[in-house]
């Protein structure tokens, strides 16, 4: 369940941004979430409606953006969409591959009051 | 990251503990260790007059705090040339008993040091303090994984010499140590052959970010249906480069490789 943790990181993380612009209340925020980052979005979701009490984002709406992962077949160089580490490229067969996105858990915006 | 406190958020304290010592409340943030109530925290926000609302764009990576303390941590054991390795695996793999035995053949040819994380419990700590090795507990408390800043102040709290081994045994479980980068020169996955073959591609993340993998148990191949080649076969299919030590912590059989690995430091 370290979805908890993530949530309470995302709140600090929003806390930090909303006093810097000397903001009172946040109304809405934006997480990237990509589809290898070992996040369960629907875990995440529950956690951040404890993590956001009593904090500048506790009236807050969210919206958590799914992000397809993406790697590059280190052999052929092939770039596909993936689900999985263990797949091999649907061109060459190889497993090897380097992941070029889907594996961040981004805070993408805030809006604030 | 701070799992416990989580300023402002329910849960219980991270304790760290030596063999014999009391129980200390204390955790870190940002490396800064201190003590503290939950509800000291204020935050004050400047009332300031704003029409309307504004979009500001963050793009901070969530884990960055992890991050930019493992890579403080990484800097600090290159520094000491202290080669630290996380060890990771399932509760029940056997990383206690490999521990024991590494120490047993090593403490008298190097320094070495054991940080050791359990939910709950000094039993660990206290096996290790037994084998011979200095060493430090971390109880998460209900922290399911080690951190970037648990490993900082657990390994200043040791004292760790230069030119050590240390080696951390991560909390037992196969998904969220995967995340949480300590700052460790190695990372290295320890499955027992009494668990299923599938492992790596039922938890991916665990073997596409080791280094190496120990399979432990080796001695109760006979008994078990465990098939090594189609686990390292699943294995290669995520981590191509992962390296194997096949070993029995038990009988020592295939453990001076392991050694070997640990002493030359690749």
């Amino acid at each position: 369940m370290h979805e908890l943790s993530i949530a309470v990181n995302i709140v600090e993380m929003i806390e930090e941004n909303a006093e810097r612009e000397k903001a009172h209340n946040v109304d809405k925020f934006e997480i990237d979430v990509g589809t290898l980052s070992g996040v369960v979005i629907d875990a995440l979701e529950f956690a951040l409606e404890e993590a956001v009490k009593d904090s500048v984002c506790s009236k807050a709406v969210w919206k958590i953006n799914k992000i397809e992962a993406k790697a590059k077949c280190r052999k052929c160089g092939h770039v596909y969409s993936v689900d999985d580490y263990f797949s091999p490229c649907p061109k060459c067969m190889g497993f090897g591959k380097e992941i070029l996105q889907g594996k961040e858990i981004q805070l993408k915006s805030i809006t604030v009051e | 990251m701070c799992d416990n406190c989580g300023c402002g958020q329910p849960g219980e304290n991270v304790t760290f503990r030596k063999p014999g010592e009391n129980e200390e409340h204390t955790h870190s943030h940002g490396g800064v260790t201190h003590n503290h109530a939950h509800g000291d925290h204020d935050h004050n926000h400047h009332v300031h007059d704003h029409s309307g609302s504004r979009e500001i764009v963050i793009e901070q990576n969530v884990l960055q705090k992890n991050d930019l303390l493992a890579e403080r941590n990484r800097g600090y054991f290159e520094a000491k040339n202290i080669f630290a390795v996380n060890l990771v695996s399932s509760p029940g793999s056997g990383k206690t008993s490999l521990l024991e035995k590494t120490i047993r053949i090593l403490k008298d040819k190097c320094s070495l040091y054991i940080i050791e994380g359990d939910q709950q419990t000094m039993l660990d700590a206290n096996r290790i303090e037994k084998a011979g090795a200095p060493v430090i507990q971390i109880n998460t408390g209900a922290g399911c994984h080690l951190d970037a800043g648990m490993i900082n102040q657990a390994a200043k709290s040791l004292e760790v010499k230069d030119n050590s081994i240390l080696l951390i045994e991560n909390v037992g479980n196969l998904v969220c140590p995967a995340m949480f980068n300590l700052g460790e020169s190695q990372r290295v996955v320890i499955v027992s052959v009494t668990e299923g073959e599938d492992k790596p591609i039922k938890y991916p993340d665990m073997f596409q970010s080791s280094n190496i993998c120990v399979i432990n148990k080796t001695d109760l191949l006979p008994y078990v249906d465990f098939d090594i080649e189609k686990f390292k076969e699943y294995a290669c299919k995520v981590n191509p480069d992962l390296n194997f030590f096949e070993l029995s912590a038990k009988t020592e059989e295939g453990m001076e490789q392991w050694i070997r690995w640990l002493q030359e430091r690749d």
